[in-house]
């Protein structure tokens, strides 16, 4: 054995020395893999520590060692610690192999002597792997510095602006008819009550204008290929049946269009639109878009009012799909959320009762440009509220629905609170489990709210109803609730009810995760690289989320990740060229039979069959390393670099504790 | 042919006979066939489970034992391992019990214990426990109910009452909602008739309040009256014997208590099947009902013939005299 | 109850970007299972070459997990779909070797599904222990088995009882 193997177990604190006896591990490892070429096994406090990288670094240069394996957490969080440790060192960072006794042992079993078994063996699988491991070399690939930015919302626009104001291209990719997302329908925003418009506006119209920015909106990604640096992505652009290049956002077309619509999107349902539309007034671009399935001329072929009057000629009935292909080095996905369907909880009405709202209508009931004008009424249009119920948490923190905290409800309940009061006068309840206001500024709101003399009742509520019990109940809502300060069961009659329903991912979010290659959670929010530290990367290099696509947030987090998201990818686009894992499968020819059965695995394509010499060769760029064509080669010609054959087989034996006193 | 195992339960013989008779006039239109579990016993009701759980669920568990015995006979497809029943405190009792002897393996030894002691075994999850309307709805499907309908109940302005056992707590998510379920509004409909939005379709009608707590029972009866009273329906629609007999036997008395005069009408879905179908009332067991469904059915042209008075009533509201009380003495010697 | 003093020794094969995330995961979470199990990474379930398991069995385990991504969530796009396919031809090769097909256990676990991973885990320990040892080569195994036979016997991973249980069995 010429390997020399230094072994290092870390107590990380208590959370592995709680539970695994870490000097029997390391003097176990000194003695009993000793003829294995383990010259030196020390135990240390925290082994990440600088102290403990010195350790490493230290003994590197003075014993002279070949192989490190370093026994503590998992490899996901501090293999790169120790490889650059190596690296300082003078030995190949690849060299390096991590046992993960905290993650796989320690945290997950609680017998000592049962875990320290279980250390020993996993520390046995590295050492034997680790010997088997080669030196490799990054590759280094250069990164493209335009940027793909998907979803036009307030996350979207703001990291848009900013890697575009470095000076970089964005194409900013967005599926509605114009950018602006969920916050242009807002009415006012917490706790400052700014006009929500007023701020967003200035922000759209320079995402619009700036000319680092191409805006692409009524399109959407169908198509992601590539890696880090290198994407090449497919977009389709819909036919919006109006020339771009002609239109001068003049809404004449608007003003003749003879068909109403109602518009489930923007107006959530509330008020009306055009077959030819812009979604509102302050639409980035102010082009608008045909609805095909409501214009009366693509149903029944005549009509053309908006042609005949179009000044500029820029309806055009004959435009269709447009696919763009585009190369980027980065990519920031800001898909934001879907509203839940309050529907789904029927104890709450929504849909069954007519004056049961959900909160994005009562935006638009509240919002100035909104279908009432800002005025607050009933269902029928015309009667002002004189009680109102805003339940909290309708299919948020609810295990039948969605079990997570929508972060935004407890300061939006509020929010409408004021609203209402300052607008109709009604008595307004809350019906919330906690209240969290969290976050500067938020809780002197809830304050502010309560001397208003808002009403809070702290219990779920178990039902809305019409079924009234007495006569003051009768021609009610009755709100059916546990007041669980007063520990009294309550029923509350109100005329209207405001659902503050929870976020949830965008129903397509795990086909869009799929598509960019990263992971969603259970829920289907986008699964960040780390949940502290690491918020707005992804597992997939290149791939950065921000704003509620990642969780639900408010607009100042939103608006942060959108920051941060950009200067991660500005990051990158400074570095000029990134650095590649080099785990890649290679095919040595002389042992290629031909037989082409690896040919048809790679679903990147880079596995190509060379007719001259009758053998197959694997494009190292395009290998992304699975190594499932490694494991089909029959002649065991394609090597895996990083998990070879023989480093998984010597691993397999070092687990099992294989032939301990012979080697 | 649809295969399953019945467990009609106590009631269907004496008090909910009209929802059996009425059951078994829709059988055969749906291709329906139902084996009843030979040797069934009560299930308990809601009364043992509230004192001791091992016999408790012997009880209930005996009946499941058997119906396993039968699953062979019944060959056909889908429905050997189904065992129906047509009242909701059955239901509950039958799932809840196949639940529980599974998740608690313990208490499934022990059940398991004392069937032995009658040659019997149940292994937990061998039977689909589920409800009739259940089957109706998912198996047969509305569509196919749809086909036979030969009477649209068009204009019978109905609420649908569910109840509250069958819908909750539902172990196995079998209905659309445990508060607002709409399998029952979906199958009136089906039937054609007007249905109305009851959002008191799952709360409680008292069960055996009745008998303990009268004043508590009445209460939630006239909830469950008035509401369909507002609503302007003319019956209601009732897929439980217990609901069925709270609200039609103690109307009256209820609305004695509460000086009301309601006249709420409540027939079991399947007498409303039945006539959708083309049968005729007698047939389907409506005229038996104490609140009767005469005049809410007329508004849709069907006719109820006027069935006999009840043999003379007792003149007097006293009750029978009581057993006289044995002495210690008589005790002794009839022990002996 | 009958208790089995067979500690069954596992070789699992986890994928990078899923299951031993999974795993991770578990561990985050202080998620308590059975520690027969003893882990390799690789980048992919599709770089399961079948003989790795054959290699796993001849060197003394008792049977092999190979878990990888939910299909249609392959971060390679669809190689757990190979992985699919070579298992279910394994466990026929399986057979006509004379192993008991079900020592070869595939599950698919979401880097999200710590849970499932250590639910999967403990149940397979079970199977396994209920399939007893795998009938050669045991003794070359090691002294790692020994180890834990020798450990507290009733650290064994069950799930605690319930109190109900508990209660119902007194």
């Amino acid at each position: 054995m010429t390997e020399r193997v230094g072994v290092y177990v870390c107590h990380c604190g208590s959370n592995i020395a709680g539970v695994v006896d870490v000097v029997d591990v390391a003097n176990w490892a000194a003695e009993k893999l000793g003829r294995r070429g383990v010259i030196i096994a020390r135990d240390y406090k925290f082994m990440c520590s600088s102290l403990g990288q010195e350790l490493i670094e230290k003994d590197i240069k003075e014993l002279g060692l070949t192989r490190i394996v370093v026994a503590a957490c998992s490899p996901h969080l501090h293999e790169k610690t120790f490889r650059i440790a190596a690296k300082n060192a003078g030995l190949n960072p690849y060299l390096v192999e991590l046992a993960s006794i905290r993650e796989q042992v320690s945290w997950v079993h609680t017998d000592k002597a049962v875990a320290t078994a279980k250390a020993k063996a996993v520390v046995s699988g590295a050492v034997s792997r680790v010997i088997e491991n080669q030196a490799l070399e990054e590759i280094k690939v250069p990164i493209n510095p335009n940027t793909l930015i998907v979803g036009g919302g307030i996350a979207g626009i703001q990291a848009a602006l900013e890697i575009a104001n470095a000076g970089f291209h964005v194409y900013l990719v967005e599926r509605e008819p114009s950018i602006g997302g969920h916050m242009s329908q807002f009415d006012k925003t917490f706790p400052t009550l700014d006009c929500s418009a007023c701020i967003l506006t200035p922000r759209m119209v320079e995402a619009g204008t700036h000319p680092n920015i191409t805006l692409l909106t009524w399109s959407e990604v169908t198509k992601v290929t590539g890696y880090v640096g290198n994407f090449n992505v497919t977009i389709k652009k819909k036919a919006r049946f109006v020339n771009e290049e002609l239109c001068t956002g003049c809404g004449i077309c608007q003003e003749k269009c003879p068909k109403k619509v109602i518009d489930e999107v923007y107006e959530a349902g509330l008020g009306y639109r055009k077959a030819v539309y812009t979604p509102f007034a302050q639409a980035v671009p102010n082009f608008p878009v045909m609805d095909k399935e409501n214009c009366t001329y693509f149903i029944k072929g005549t009509c053309k009012a908006c042609e005949k009057f179009c000044p500029t000629g820029a309806i055009d009935f004959k435009q269709e799909d447009q696919l763009i292909n585009l190369d980027v080095g980065n990519v920031i996905l800001a898909t934001g959320y879907d509203l839940f369907d309050a529907r789904r909880v029927r104890n709450d009405g929504y849909g069954r009762l007519p004056n049961v709202f959900t909160s994005l209508e009562f935006e638009r009931l509240s919002n100035a440009a909104g279908p009432t004008n800002g005025n607050i009424v009933l269902r029928d249009g015309k009667s002002t509220p004189k009680s109102v119920g805003i339940i909290h948490c309708v299919g948020s923190r609810d295990r039948n629905f969605n079990n997570y905290c929508s972060v935004i409800c407890c300061m939006q309940g509020l929010k409408f609170a004021h609203l209402v009061h300052e607008r109709t006068g009604a008595t307004v309840y809350n019906f919330y489990i906690d209240m969290r206001t969290a976050y500067k500024a938020y809780d002197e709101f809830y304050q502010r709210v309560l001397e208003e003399g808002t009403l809070f009742v702290r219990g779920k509520v178990a039902e809305v109803t019409d079924a009234a019990r007495n006569e003051r109940e009768k021609g009610k809502l009755i709100i059916q609730v546990e007041d669980t300060l007063a520990s009294k069961q309550r029923r509350i009659p109100v005329d209207m009810v405001i659902l503050s329903s929870g976020l949830q991912p965008r129903r397509d979010s795990k086909d869009v995760g799929k598509l960019f290659g990263i992971s969603c959670s259970t829920d289907g929010w986008f699964t960040e690289k780390h949940p502290k530290l690491d918020p707005v990367a992804t597992m997939t290099e290149g791939i950065f989320i921000a704003g509620c696509a990642q969780g639900p947030k408010d607009i100042p987090s939103s608006v942060a990740q959108g920051a941060a998201a950009s200067a991660r990818v500005l990051d990158k686009i400074l570095q000029k060229e990134v650095a590649l894992e080099p785990v890649r499968a290679s095919v040595d020819k002389a042992t290629c039979s031909g037989c082409r059965i690896c040919n048809g695995l790679c679903p990147f394509n880079a596995i190509s069959f060379i007719e001259d010499d009758q053998v197959t060769e694997i494009n190292p760029a395009l290998c992304q390393g699975c190594g499932t064509c490694v494991a089909a080669c029959p002649a065991g010609a394609i090597s895996g670099t990083g998990f070879s054959n023989e480093q998984i087989i010597a691993q397999i034996d070092g687990l099992l504790m294989k032939n301990l006193e012979m080697v | 042919m649809n295969k399953y195992l019945l467990y009609p339960g106590c009631s269907m013989d004496s008090s909910a006979r009209a929802y059996l008779e009425s059951l078994n006039t829709i059988l055969e239109p749906l291709d329906l066939q139902l084996d009843e579990i030979e040797d069934w016993n009560c299930c308990g009701a809601t009364e043992y489970l509230g004192i001791n759980l091992i016999p408790a669920y012997s009880l209930i568990a005996r009946n499941l034992a058997l119906a396993t015995k039968q699953m062979d006979s019944v060959n056909g497809t889908g429905g050997t391992r189904t065992v129906i029943t047509p009242c909701s405190a059955c239901y509950l009792n039958l799932a809840k019990a196949d639940h529980y002897m599974q998740e608690r393996p313990a208490l499934g030894a022990k059940v398991n214990e004392a069937l032995s002691a009658g040659g019997l075994e149940y292994k937990p999850g061998t039977l689909d426990v589920r409800h009739l309307l259940d089957i109706l709805v998912y198996d047969i499907g509305l569509d196919a109910i749809k086909r036979k309908v030969t009477r649209p109940l068009n204009g019978l302005k109905v609420v649908p009452y569910m109840g509250c056992m069958l819908p909750r707590p539902d172990y196995k998510h079998r209905w659309s909602d445990h508060e607002h379920p709409t399998e029952l509004d979906d199958l009136l409909r089906a039937l054609g008739a007007d249905v109305i939005d009851y959002p008191l379709t799952t709360e409680c009608c008292g069960g055996h309040m009745t008998q303990i707590g009268p004043e508590t029972a009445f209460e939630l009866i006239r909830r469950l009256i008035a509401g369909a009273h507002e609503r302007g329906a003319y019956l209601m629609a009732a897929v439980c014997p217990m609901c069925q007999l709270n609200i039609d036997a103690y109307q009256l008395e209820t609305n004695r208590f509460f000086h009301t005069h309601y006249h709420m009408p409540i027939l079991f879905f399947t007498q409303l099947m039945g006539l959708a179908f083309g049968r005729e009332p007698a047939e389907l067991g409506i005229g038996a009902e104490l609140v009767s469904a005469r005049n809410a059915l007329a508004h849709i042209g069907v006719e109820v013939p006027v069935t006999q008075e009840p043999a003379t009533p007792r003149k007097k509201d006293e009750g029978l005299p009581m057993p006289r009380r044995w002495t210690r003495h008589e005790e002794k010697e009839a022990v002996k | 109850m009958t208790h089995n003093t067979f500690e069954p020794t596992i070789i699992g094969f986890t994928c990078n970007w899923c299951s031993y995330r999974a795993a991770d995961l578990a561990g985050t979470a202080r998620m308590k299972y059975a520690p027969n199990v003893r882990l390799i990474r690789m980048m992919c379930s599709g770089r399961l070459d079948p003989t790795f398991v054959l290699r796993a069995l001849s060197e003394g385990a008792d049977g092999v997990m190979i878990t990888g991504c939910h299909p249609g969530e392959c971060h390679y796009i669809e190689q757990n779909y190979k992985a699919l396919r070579r298992y279910l031809l394994l466990k026929r090769v399986l057979k006509g070797m004379g192993i008991e097909p079900e020592r070869v256990k595939l599950v698919w676990a979401s880097a999200a599904e710590g849970a499932k991973f250590a639910a999967e885990t403990t149940a397979f320990v079970e199977e396994i222990r209920k399939l007893g040892p795998l009938s050669w080569g045991k003794d070359e195994g090691g002294g790692m088995k020994d180890e834990i036979k020798n450990g507290d016997s009733s650290l064994t991973i069950h799930a605690e009882r319930s109190s109900f249980e508990k209660e119902v069995a007194a």
